[in-house]
């Protein structure tokens, strides 16, 4: 492995090899661990656990469109006994919205943040650990507090019935509709939990990158991945606030009448029509102004892990380092003022939307540079179809497709037609599954050997990704065209109108594909647990990466690094000569000087400019 | 093997443009068969929707080539080191300004088609001085209010009005408008045939106008969830003749106003919905 110089160039490490004390019994070591490690391993198998759930609920939806009223076989008589196994319109409500809820803020939000910004950021820019390490291992168990409060709300109360998006009036007022009771109440306190979850996260992150990279890391040598996390960060810090006030205004509304979304004059059963006042809309800015940047927390830092990733598997420097940043900078910043293309068809001031409308069309622009740099990377590598690149490849296939129907409403007279049908489930079932999943996989496979130690296994992998990424199109590429014959979205039976009436094959279909995706995760569950224990031992380094985690061992004792890593220039040296290898590690110093042939003219200055910086 | 997978993900983007051609085909495009939107300015939407369509399945098509083929070429790629190169100032330029132009004249291409469905000013005048019907959605079935033959539509309810529920009978050939409103939680008018869709916010009225070129029964639902009963808040809006809209208000009226004895007893004031069986 390369050895570190003690103080080369002058550089002197900040962190003091500290004498990590080896952490007491298996209580504070695993469960109540301060390590952002053992957190991370802690949010990855949480927030799996929370997948399986998030599925099954999914499959059942998709259960009623392809079936609609007959009793799912085994489970259908044992959960719905009072309907004879029939899933209701009520129940069909709180299943989709459960399903949301409990993939975006129990599986993406945390298994990004969670567990990858966990166990990235302290490695990956050369510390022993976060900056707070007990406000991080908090940061886990509010995690525990939200399960609660949807479990509860799910088998209690009867389950909140809203929909992911809660919008007043149905949300707002407990008498609204069967399930907008108690078990609404809980869903906003299950979101509230979430959000202290990721706030904590988000200040640990931001401070750690800030305050406790490695002597070297300038903020133009940090991989992508952190970038990517960081900037995430910066979102979640600045839109969660709107959020979690607009969450308690819902819950005074509910607990205490104050009627921020409720306006005066409406009947509905036995509301007292006399108070009022708010407004509805208020909610939908409030909500979105939040939720638009979440979309991108649940992408940024793939974005960030796929540019990594990516380059190691086709061993080359990731094309436009800079470039890179600007967009994921770019798509941050605007994706402050495009909220408002959520609500086209609100009854918002119509020529309000036309800005909304520009702005969402010059978000569409980083998105596509960043395709392009990625394909660019892959141009001219060395192609080696193991299961991490394939991962990649599914992502960035995927991302595409969501990508570009995103054009299509972001244009408005057409979103007015698009909005709240399944074109809009499409889309973003492309970009949040296909997209972020497909990273997550790749994720996993690549830093599953720093984190346990040894390595997964590859055919196994490699059938996941197959029989995912065809139940995934299987599934989500025809709902682009349930979503141009005009079916809308959260419909129990939609088979009751008389234009939507012949779409039940076609759903029959995507049921199937989905039933084969769901049943392929179970590969991903044995390959991790198998490979936990009885995998092919890794080493430090073994996809030959060039970033600072492969210089720990696998995995990293507690305090990481045998001697405070220094870095010497950015993150991603491949086809390099660097004696018999093609990379060169961000603490090696030396590598030979290219043969003149190697380097192409046009580009060499570009080299430079990107290395020396 | 490498090659196979190459073949693999070249197959998606296949089957994808492939069935994106087929769609108007076998019914899979616009609702009703893939038949013209029934509304003019839905014919301009759609318009709008294949321009995008074209754009964006050249850039899909592009990008997924160009990946397939530097897989292909990447999987075969045998030398000690792939190509070193950082990235290329000239390149990136090229590929920020031309999607950036393109989605700029995007932006701007459709401003006045957004201003003529939307903005308040550009309305048709005829259609705003008179609209024929407050549409009312409540969990979970719509009900409208026309003014009695002869008048105009009043912001409250008159004596005089005429109800019905779940049918919605509009002239076609000259701009309508109506005016929305919600008298519960929040829903969404819907009216795939003709691309229209306004939400109805409880607390407000939102005026909405159309103009339907063909006759025909259409579906109307509800495009925003509102309870358990979402999927089945079912209408039909039907478009007929001038003079088929004139008679259905006469017998509206005459429905409305009988007395049991045969006479018309105007200024009855039974409102709500036993105007309509159903
Ligand atoms: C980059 C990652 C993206 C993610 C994670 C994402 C995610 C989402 C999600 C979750 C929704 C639906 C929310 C809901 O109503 O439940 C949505 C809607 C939308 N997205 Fe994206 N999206 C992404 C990219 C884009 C891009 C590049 C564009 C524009 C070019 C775009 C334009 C839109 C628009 C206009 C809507 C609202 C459509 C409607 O509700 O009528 N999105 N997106
Ligand atoms: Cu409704
Ligand atoms: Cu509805």
């Amino acid at each position: 492995m390369s050895v570190v110089h003690p103080s080369p160039t002058g550089l002197q490490p900040i962190l003091k090899p500290q004498a990590h004390h080896a952490p007491g019994n298996f209580f504070t070591k695993y469960i109540f661990s301060t390590d952002h490690k053992i957190i991370a391993i802690q949010f990855l198998f949480t927030t799996l656990l929370m997948l399986i759930v998030g599925g099954a609920l999914a499959l059942a939806v998709r259960w009623q469109l392809a079936f609609p009223w007959e009793s799912m076989p085994i489970v259908g008589p044992w959960l719905f006994s009072a309907e004879a196994g029939q899933i209701s319109p009520e129940f069909y409500t709180m299943l989709f919205t459960m399903h949301a809820t409990v993939m975006i803020f129990l599986v993406i939000i945390p298994i990004l943040a969670g567990t990858f910004g966990n166990l990235l950021i302290p490695l990956m820019i050369g510390a022993d650990d976060m900056a707070f390490p007990k406000l991080n291992m908090l940061s886990y168990w509010f995690i525990w507090p939200a399960i609660i409060c949807f479990g509860m709300s799910f088998a209690y109360a009867g389950g909140p019935a809203a929909g992911w998006t809660a919008y007043p009036v149905l949300a707002d007022l407990p008498q609204a509709a069967p399930g907008s009771g108690t078990a609404q109440t809980l869903w906003l306190l299950g979101v509230t939990f979430v959000g202290f979850s990721s706030m904590m996260g988000s200040i640990n992150y931001m401070t750690t990158i800030i305050n406790m990279r490695a002597p070297g890391m300038t903020f133009f040598r940090l991989p992508l991945t952190i970038w990517g996390l960081f900037i995430t960060a910066i979102l979640q810090a600045f839109a969660l606030p709107v959020l979690t006030a607009g969450g308690f205004m819902q819950v005074t509304d509910r607990l205490l009448g104050t009627c921020f979304f409720y306006p005066s004059g409406l009947i509905i059963n036995n509301a007292d029509p006399t108070i009022g006042g708010g407004q509805p809309l208020l909610w939908q800015h409030l909500f979105w102004f939040y939720s638009h940047p979440a979309v991108y927390i649940m992408l940024l830092p793939v974005m960030g892990m796929i540019s990594d990733m990516l380059s190691c598997m086709v061993r080359k420097p990731i094309f436009g380092y800079r470039p890179m940043i600007f967009s994921m900078s770019a798509i941050a910043s605007l994706g402050f003022i495009v909220w408002g293309h959520h609500m086209f068809t609100s009854g918002m001031n119509p020529a309000v939307g036309m800005a909304f409308m520009v702005a969402t069309m010059m978000i569409a622009l980083p998105s596509a540079v960043k395709t392009f740099n990625w394909t660019a990377t892959v141009w001219g590598g060395k192609v080696e179809f193991n299961t991490v690149t394939l991962n990649c490849i599914g992502f960035l296939s995927m991302f595409v497709v969501g990508g570009l129907s995103g054009i299509f409403m972001a244009a408005i007279p057409v979103d007015v037609y698009f909005h709240d049908t399944y074109f809009i489930v499409a889309h973003f079932h492309y970009v949040l599954f296909g997209a972020t999943l497909f990273g997550v996989f790749a994720g996993i496979h690549f830093w599953f050997p720093k984190m346990f130690g040894r390595m997964m296994n590859e055919k196994l992998g490699k059938t996941h990704f197959l029989l995912t990424f065809i139940g995934a199109n299987g599934t989500f590429f025809p709902m682009h065209f349930l979503g141009m014959q005009g079916m809308p979205r959260r419909y129990a039976d939609p088979y009751l109108h008389g234009y939507l009436e012949h779409l039940l094959p076609m759903n029959q279909f995507m049921t199937i594909s989905a039933i084969l995706m769901g049943s392929a995760q179970i590969l991903l569950f044995i390959n991790i647990f198998y490979s936990m224990f009885f995998g092919p031992k890794a080493g430090r380094n073994p996809w030959n990466a060039t970033t600072l985690e492969w210089t720990a061992p696998s995995p990293p004792p507690h305090g990481n690094f045998d001697e405070p890593p220094i870095v010497f220039h950015g993150p991603n040296e491949y086809a390099v000569h660097n004696g018999d290898k093609d990379f060169l590690m961000q603490t090696e110093k030396e590598c030979e000087p290219p043969k003149p042939s190697d380097t192409e003219p046009e580009n060499k200055d570009n080299d430079n400019q990107e290395t020396s910086s | 093997m490498g090659k196979g997978w190459c073949l693999f993900f070249l197959f998606w983007p296949v089957a994808a443009v492939v069935s994106c051609a087929m769609a108007p085909m076998v019914g899979w495009s616009f609702p009703y068969d893939n038949a013209q939107a029934a509304s003019n300015l839905g014919i301009r939407i759609d318009g709008l929707f294949y321009l995008i369509l074209f754009v964006t399945a050249v850039v899909f098509v592009g990008t997924q080539a160009v990946l397939v083929y530097a897989l292909w070429r990447g999987s075969s790629n045998r030398d000690e080191r792939a190509t070193c190169t950082h990235g290329n100032h000239k390149l990136e330029l090229i590929w920020s300004i031309i999607p950036g132009v393109i989605l700029l004249f995007l932006a701007l291409y459709q401003m006045n088609l957004w201003a003529d469905f939307r903005i308040k000013k550009f309305f048709p005048e005829a259609a705003v001085k008179a609209p024929i019907a407050e549409v009312t959605a409540r969990q979970f079935e719509w009900r409208f209010r026309y003014p009695a033959i002869g008048k105009k539509l009043q912001p409250k309810p008159q004596a005089d009005d005429l109800y019905s529920v779940n049918e919605l009978h509009v002239p076609f050939g000259k701009p309508v408008m109506i005016q929305l409103r919600s008298e519960d939680v929040q829903h969404s008018f819907f009216l795939p045939a003709l691309r229209i869709k306004q939400d109805a916010l409880p607390g407000l009225q939102i005026p909405v106008w159309f103009e339907a070129n063909k006759e025909g029964v259409y579906d109307l639902v509800c495009a925003e969830l509102c309870g358990w009963g979402h999927y089945k808040m079912k209408a039909h809006v039907i478009v007929e003749s001038e003079a088929d809209y004139q008679n259905y208000l006469k017998n509206l009226t005459q429905q409305q106003f009988y007395d049991g004895l045969g006479k018309i007893a105007a200024n009855e004031n039974d409102s709500e919905s036993e105007a309509t069986e159903k």
